[in-house]
């Protein structure tokens, strides 16, 4: 991300400290994840300590600092979702892409993670990829989910 | 998140009450056009079932037909277990809902609805006229023509999950467009903000808010009234009123289907307060995972801002107010009110001590009214109806009706609205329409993570702000989580704790080393390492942590483990002292076994196996095969060849 397109990220929210999380996700939004470098550059254009910025990126959930996988694969693990057998769709995909929830795929053509509630309990357990929702899932249906994604 | 100002294409201005019937005009002409209208519900429920495509496929094929139909979309209606829900209107026509549909029998559905047929297999519901609550208004279709294959369809009001609901907060979800202010407007909507700001003055606002009861719908349950009464009294010119949209409890997403169906209701309840309050300036707080609501959001509030429902001298009355969104950033903690506000001065969101109450020092400092959607949302319809009716509604101390989102082990599942005293029998078993599978109820957990199980015994206590909490839970924001004999309450206790311990925001030891620490033993007696001393550790654990957190998720955290052990303690005791899981849910404890006399050895089970436990031979037309066996050195208890077995040849254990 080149430092123009923060600094215009940084002048939409009128260099405010307190839109700060706003700023992080705009530019999460684009890189995927909150590059170092590019975190150094909000410190510095803003006058903001990093530690200060750390702090709200480590923070937040939303906020990874970690690159991420093209395709963003969220397993709900809610209560309604974990009562009904959350847990083995979580540990069938960590088991088919060789990873653990919270990791990117060696090709970085998977991230896995787990979410707490995405308010689709009465289809659970369900699994959202890069914004599309898969409800009704069992752990046979993983492979086919995944397939339309490889 | 980025808010787009309004552009005012040409859009009318409201600079009074006439204005708003003219608008209202417009909205009836887009609520009942002259032509069919075909809505498809497509809040989050229904557009993870595919309401998507259904809405595209129907676009095509009236296109294609070259009908004189207009498709359009809408918010939920509750029942997202059936989920994609349509509904088709005539003039002079029955109002049809279809559930469970398809893009193929989407277009079935054109076809005959041209023929003025229905098809018999895929009807939900009919509907012969609608009520208007918050005008008490009922406006009839007028039907003419009657249709083919109607007879035996339940109306609305019959079907058992909508019989014993009141809904006021989910009024007009599923039907109305959000996205069409002026929808909104037809059914009533801002009729009831030109009678606050044109005909009342803010403390008799205040005070018919007292009068109706109104407790805070966010689990707290504090009187509304008095919370905007306290705010007011406050010296200042700056003030501030907040919406909490920050709706974390896994299981509860009520809030979200008002903002992704109603978001004008929560608008306009804001707009009442600010004005009772005397605040310019509102801010909505909405959860990151909730990317339909915000959008949602952003349309409303620029409409509303376009139509000078929000901005300066609103309604001709000389008040002026605005509303910003907020985005949140994953973190349940900001569900606080102090957490919350942190994150708006671009703090992380951790609570402070409230010595000294939001409404008096919150956002930067200055005066604060922080409510729910659902507090909001309700806040309209007591200005119109007016405080006597509303609290005619619901129990002594709890008035009006509650949201609750009804899921897990349960066969109707949805979000419903009853008056407050329904008991949680007639919830989980008339409205929720009992346990599938023939299995057998266990418990309902209910307020979220703060909250607690609530056993057979208890069922028949009603529902409100107070009597769960005797009980050891609470009513909170509304989830309620139904769990039958498979369901671990042991696992439940687990699972809760280990949300709680991720989401503590860690200021307080307390709560960050005791979530921790009850985590862990949880999982010491899931594994099967319980000892008889880690009850009433647990126990002592649990009161510390309430006792010495200041904020609330460490107040409550104790309530799922020590609900649990209150009332499952023979259930702890099997995991520590016989090292069993009786629901058969803590792997540690589980054995698979092949039944070798059942076993037809198909050899699927250890096709599927990721951990090669399984061997055996497979019985071919030339061999004899030999039964499959399971290592249970191997075996990692995933459980895919149990859910493999055709022939319920393996056992659990």
């Amino acid at each position: 991300m080149t430092t123009s397109e923060i600094d215009s990220i940084i002048r939409q929210y009128e260099g405010k400290e307190s839109q700060l999380l706003a700023i992080l996700q705009d530019i999460q939004i684009k890189e995927k994840y909150l590059p170092k470098e590019s975190l150094e550059y909000v410190s510095q254009k803003m006058q903001i300590p990093l530690t200060k910025i750390f702090q709200i990126a480590t923070f937040y959930n939303a906020l990874s600092l970690k690159p991420r996988g093209k395709h963003k694969i969220d397993v709900c693990l809610g209560t309604a979702c974990h009562v009904r057998g959350g847990e083995r769709i979580l540990e069938k995909l960590e088991r088919e892409l060789g990873i653990s929830a919270g990791e990117t795929t060696k090709d970085r053509k998977f991230t896995l993670e787990s979410v707490r509630c995405l308010g689709c309990c009465s289809l659970g357990p369900v699994a959202v990829v890069d914004g599309k929702v898969f409800g009704r899932l069992s752990q046979e249906k993983v492979g086919s989910l995944l397939k339309e994604f490889k | 998140m980025r808010e787009e100002r309004g552009r005012g294409q040409g859009m009318m201005k409201i600079h009074d009450k006439i204005d708003l019937e003219k608008i209202r005009e417009e909205g009836l002409k887009k609520l009942f056009p002259k032509e069919t209208k075909i809505s498809v519900g497509m809040a989050t429920c229904g557009l993870s079932t595919g309401a998507d495509k259904v809405y595209e496929t129907l676009l095509k094929e009236v296109g294609r037909l070259k009908l004189p139909f207009q498709v359009g979309q809408t918010g939920c209606i509750g029942f997202c277990q059936r989920e994609p829900v349509l509904d088709i209107l005539t003039p002079g026509r029955p109002r049809i809902f279809y559930q469970e549909v398809t893009p193929e029998k989407a277009i079935e559905l054109v076809h005959r609805w041209d023929k003025e047929e229905v098809v018999k297999d895929w009807l939900f519901f009919k509907m012969e006229g609608e009520e208007w609550i918050g005008e008490d208004k009922w406006f009839d279709y007028s039907i003419q023509t009657d249709l083919k294959g109607l007879d035996g369809t339940p109306s609305y009001q019959q079907v058992p999950f909508y019989q014993k609901q009141l809904k006021i907060a989910l009024r007009n979800c599923g039907f109305i467009n959000p996205d069409h202010i002026e929808e909104y407007i037809a059914r009533g909507g801002y009729f009831a903000l030109g009678k606050a700001l044109l005909e009342m003055k803010p403390e008799e606002i205040i005070e018919e808010v007292k009068r109706s009861g109104l407790r805070g719908r966010g689990g707290a349950g504090f009187p509304t009234g008095s919370k905007w009464e306290s705010c007011r009294r406050v010296k200042g010119d700056q003030k501030f009123v907040l919406c909490n949209a920050d709706e974390g409890d896994p299981g509860a997403y009520m809030d979200r289907s008002v903002l992704e169906g109603d978001p004008h209701s929560v608008i306009e309840g804001m707009i009442i307060g600010a004005y009772a309050i005397g605040a310019h300036e509102g801010f909505i707080y909405v959860r990151d995972e909730y990317p339909l609501a915000i959008q949602k959001l952003q349309v409303a509030v620029r409409q509303a801002e376009e139509f000078g429902l929000l901005g300066d001298n609103i309604l001709g009355s000389g008040f002026s107010f605005r509303i910003h969104l907020f985005r949140g950033g994953g973190a349940f903690v900001c569900g606080e009110s102090t957490a919350l506000m942190a994150s708006i001065e671009g703090k992380v969101g951790e609570p402070r001590a409230k010595h000294i109450h939001t409404t008096e020092s919150g956002l930067w400092e200055k005066p604060s009214n922080l409510n729910n959607v659902e507090t909001w949302n309700n806040v309209p319809v007591i200005i119109s109806r007016g405080s006597e009716w509303y609290s005619k509604i619901g129990t002594d101390k709890s008035k009006g009706t509650k949201v609750f989102s009804i899921v897990g082990k349960v066969n109707n599942t949805g979000l419903i609205e009853v008056p407050m005293g329904i008991t949680l029998r007639e919830i989980v078993y008339e409205i929720g329409g009992g346990i599938p599978d023939g299995k057998k109820f266990k418990a309902v957990q209910t307020g979220g993570p703060s909250g607690g199980c609530i056993p057979e015994s208890l069922l028949d206590l009603p529902v409100d702000f107070d009597r769960l909490t005797e009980v050891g839970s609470m009513m909170g924001s509304g989830g309620m989580i139904v769990m039958d004999e498979s369901t671990c309450m042991v696992d439940v206790a687990k699972y809760f704790m280990n949300f709680l311990k991720d989401e503590s925001c860690g200021k307080c030891t307390s709560c960050r080393e005791g979530t921790k620490r009850m985590h862990e033993i949880l999982t010491e007696i899931s594994e099967g390492r319980g000892k008889p001393e880690h009850i009433p550790l647990l126990e002592e654990l649990g009161w510390v942590t309430a006792e010495a957190s200041l904020c609330q998720l460490g107040g409550t955290a104790p309530n799922p483990v020590l609900s649990t052990i209150r009332y499952f303690r023979e259930e702890y005791e099997e995991h520590i002292l016989n090292k069993r899981c009786p629901a058969k849910v803590c792997r540690a404890l589980l054995k698979y076994r092949i039944l070798p006399e059942t076993c037809t050895m198909c050899g699927r089970c250890a096709k599927v196996c990721p951990a090669d436990a399984i061997t055996g031979k497979r019985k071919t037309k030339k061999e004899e095969g030999i039964p499959f066996k399971i290592d249970e050195e191997k075996c990692i208890k995933c459980g895919m060849c149990f859910d493999t077995c055709k022939f319920n040849a393996i056992e659990v254990q």
